[in-house]
Order: C-alpha cells, then structure tokens, then sequence
C-alpha cells in the first residue's frame, strides 16, 4: 500500500433519527485497488459509500481522498472532488427522459462541458466497451431489459474515466449468467481505467470475482477486513455465517426496522 | 401531558419544514439566476407550463367570463346593466379571476407533475445520480422550471384575460342583447393599467409559488410510489393554498390604499 491511500475513512458516524447506522467505520483503500463491502440490507453498505461519495453527510469522522479531507468540502472543490468519481446505481438510476448515448455522455456535456458531438463519440465507444452497439444508443432507457440497462449504467459510470468507480449491488435482480457477465465488465473496465473501485453486495459469488481485499459490515462496523482468498479460511463466525448464508449464528436478521 | 407534548411536537415540526423550504427557495432563486443556465430545459419547461396548459386555462377562461356576465346581468338588472355588466367581467378578469384561476388550474396540472417527476427521480436515485456526474440538481432540475413558470403565467394570463373578456362579451351581446360597441367601450374605459399590471404580477407569483412547491416536495418525497404520490397530493394543496394567500397580500398592496 503507497503512503496515501486513495480513500481514508476514519471513525465515520451516521444515525437517521434515533438509530445508528454506521458507528465507527474506518478503512484505508489503496490507489488501483477494488476493494469490496459484503454484508446484510440495512447493515450501513449504502450509508457508506454515500458518504464517501457527499451524498450524505457523516454525523462526525473523517474521509480522505487522495488525502484532502473531504467531509464538509463544497462549492468548487466539491465540484472539482466529483471528477474523480463514478458510480454504478443499484437499480441503475438511468434518466428515463434522456437517450442511452444522452446518459452516457450526461456527465462529459453537463459535468466537463465536452461538445455533445465529442461527447456522443465518446459515449458510442463506452457502450461498444460494455458490449452494447451504436443502435442501443439511440433507445431509450424503458426499451432495455434489466441486463442491458445494468451496462448502460456501467457505461455511464465510466465514460468520465474517473478515478474512482463505486458500485452499488451491481449484480442484483439479474440472472446468473447476466450477473457473471456484468462481474466480468467491471472487472475488466476498473483494469482498462487504472481506476479504484468500491462495491457493496450480498452476492459472495460477485465479492469473490471483483474484489481484491473484502471487508464486512455489521453492526454499523467493519467487523472483518481481509484479502478475498482469506474470506474462506477466516475464523470470524459473523463472516462464516454471512458466506454460507446460515439462519443460525451470531447475526440477528432485523426482522423489524 | 401527551396532549402538550403533541402540540409541542407538531411546532417543533413546523419550524423544521418552514426552515426547509426558506433553505430550498433561496437555493432555487440563487440558481435560477446565477450561470450556467440551461435554455433548453427552459424552452421545453415553458412549452410544457405554457403552451400545453392553454386549452385548459382557455376553457376555464371562457366559461368564467360567460358566467360573470350572466351573474352581474341579474345582479344589475334596472342599474345601468350594459356598462355595469362590462366593467365587472374586465376588471374580475384582469384583477382576480384570471390569474387566480389560470393559477389553480396551472398548480394541478403542472405542480402536480412536477412533483410526481421529480419525486420518481428521487426515489429511483436519479437525483443522486445527476451529482455523481457533476450536475447540480437545482441547476438542473428546479432553476428552469422556476424560470420558465415565472415567464409562462403571466404570458398565460394575458391569453386568459382575453379569451375571459370575450366570453362575457358572447354572453353580452348574443343572450342578454347588449350593443356590441357600447360594451366594448365600456370595457375600455373601465379598465387601467394597473389592472393589467396588477394581474400579471401576481400570475408571475403564482408561477414561482407552483413550480416551488412542485420542486419542493418532489425533491423531498421519501419512501417508494406512496411517497411520491404523496408529494404529488402536497404540491397541489399547498400551491393552492398559497396562491389563495397571496393573492390577497398581492391585493391589499396594489389596492388597499
């Protein structure tokens, strides 16, 4: 691991009224390295990558990015910071007004001002990237099954070749066959860019195929954080019961919110 | 003691969402006016608020104007009718009745709209996708509609005004028998600029109350196809509301002197 990581969380809090979500979350992430968050729906997945992301705002705790502090940033360094991100949707939040080469070159014309004929050039070629030919660009996002809309919005997260890419439980509602096919791409993209990537999922068998370093979430802390080989041979019970998916162990599943 | 606390509850939650929706104006009217703006979204916003909203505000127009004039007809009977009858159909349709119900009829079919859209951007993470690609939503989603309802209504209400006249003019002079010309002079003379001026003003109001309180809520709404038929309830009453209350502000400034 270099000096800086890429990303540095620190002691990260979050509750949403009187119940904590995240309670002390801290993880370094190295520069070109996909690291994955596995755990179960409500753990604090999403809350986390949200607020590495400043969609949400952490209660207290520090994320570092490149090591500039980023908690609090706003205005024009915000701007500058959101440059350096993509993010893959879990249900693929396409906008459904726009084309598919529109919503794939949305960030290059909006967010970095290219001309929308560069831009559609660009967004041809992420889409020939992720499989998809020039006549998917121009359908609109209601006329693609669930398998294509998952590479369109991969397309999209890329497109800006960003530096860092976080995927939000990339291969869930797909078939297997589509959910490996998606597993590949990402894998193949975040090697293509030289990007650092963040996933959260439930799917072991997606963790295992893009991560390099997993870690679990419980508890509104990472219990667990270890390379991916290690994920089988560790003596963490929670681990144990979350990859063989067992009703009975340490994990109480919330069966009220 | 539950009761005082209720009603304690209840202020506290006042405040909160006055605090809220002050935070959400001023950040509206700084982003409607500051650059980048985005003049396509304008134009297609005000085809939408303004063009597409004729037939219906015309309708309601039309029928208003007709009944205005057959109402004061009996009402006037014996006291001079023709011109009287004239001069209340133009100044209750400049003044109050055009752009209060071109406003209404705005507020359910634009607001309404606005915030089921927005809302369904929400909760499908749209809105969280448009600032992962370096797009501020204000910008982007609230500053045109707010832009384009402010130009829209008061180009609406010189239409509705018109076509409102012109009923009570039909009625006038093919059902009650009144000479054309007198009725036209009448009119004429009856009306002043400020009737105009005061209409358009507030047409211009109700325009920026309804595309607040349609961004407003769908921006806010939580929780699913409920959620945002929720705030698709809420933006309509409260543009309604508003518009009622404003319009009697907007009438003691102008008139009450």
């Amino acid at each position: 691991m270099s000096a800086i990581p890429k990303i540095r969380m620190r002691d990260l809090h979050k509750r949403f009224g009187a119940k904590p979500v995240l309670d002390g979350v801290s993880a370094e992430i190295a520069a070109g390295e996909s690291f994955v968050i596995i755990g179960g729906s409500g753990s604090g997945k999403s809350v986390t990558i949200k607020c590495i992301l400043g969609l949400l705002h952490p209660d207290s705790g520090s994320i570092e990015i490149d090591g500039i502090e980023t908690v609090g940033l706003h205005g024009r360094a915000r701007d500058e910071l959101m440059r350096k991100f993509g993010m893959l949707f879990q249900g693929g939040a396409l906008f459904d007004s726009l084309r598919v080469w529109e919503n794939v070159a949305f960030g290059l014309i909006q967010g970095r001002r290219m001309e929308a004929a560069k831009a559609r050039e660009r967004a041809l070629e992420t889409l020939a990237q992720v499989g998809l030919g020039a006549d998917v660009g121009a359908l609109w996002p209601a006329e693609l099954s669930g398998g294509m809309q998952k590479r369109v919005a991969l397309a999209r997260a890329i497109a800006a070749r960003p530096e860092i890419i976080f995927f939000d439980e990339p291969t869930t509602g797909l078939d297997p066959i589509m959910a490996d096919v998606i597993n590949d791409l990402i894998v193949k993209c975040v090697k293509e860019l030289g990007a650092t990537a963040v996933s959260i999922t439930h799917d072991m068998h997606s963790a295992r195929k893009i991560g390099d370093r997993m870690a679990m979430i419980y508890g509104g802390k990472l219990i667990w954080v270890g390379r991916t080989a290690e994920i089988d041979t560790t003596d963490n019970p929670y681990v144990q019961q979350f990859v063989h998916g067992r009703a009975d162990g340490p994990i109480r599943m919330e069966v009220r919110g | 003691m539950n009761f005082v606390a209720g009603v304690g509850r209840l202020f506290l939650a006042f405040l909160w969402h006055t605090g809220h929706l002050a935070i959400f104006t001023a950040a509206a009217l700084s982003h409607s006016v500051r650059p980048p703006i985005f003049g396509r979204l304008i134009v297609r916003q005000l085809i939408e608020i303004g063009y597409f909203s004729l037939p219906v505000v015309g309708l309601t127009a039309i029928f208003t104007g007709m009944v205005l004039a057959l109402q004061s007809h009996t009402g006037f009977a014996g006291f001079a009718a023709e011109s009287a009858v004239a001069t209340v159909v133009v100044l209750s349709m400049t003044r109050e009745l055009g752009p209060v119900l071109a406003g209404l009829m705005v507020a359910g079919r634009i607001g309404a709209a606005m915030a089921a859209e927005i809302g369904t951007m929400r909760v499908t993470e749209q809105i969280d996708a448009l600032v992962t690609l370096s797009t501020n939503p204000y910008k982007y989603l609230v500053a045109p509609r707010v832009i384009a309802a402010v130009v829209a209504l008061p180009l609406l209400v010189i239409v509705d005004d018109a076509i409102g006249v012109f009923g009570g003019f039909l009625v006038s002079v093919y059902n009650l028998g009144y000479n054309p010309s007198t009725y036209i002079n009448s009119s004429w003379d009856a009306l002043k600029t400020v009737d105009v001026l005061s209409g358009l003003v507030k047409a211009a109001t109700f325009g920026f109350i309804i595309a607040l309180m349609g961004c407003y809520n769908g921006y806010n709404s939580r929780g699913g196809a409920q959620g945002v038929g929720q705030a698709t309830t809420n933006a309509v009453v409260s543009a309604s509301i508003l518009i009622l209350t404003f319009d009697y502000v907007l009438t003691a400034l102008f008139f009450n002197r």
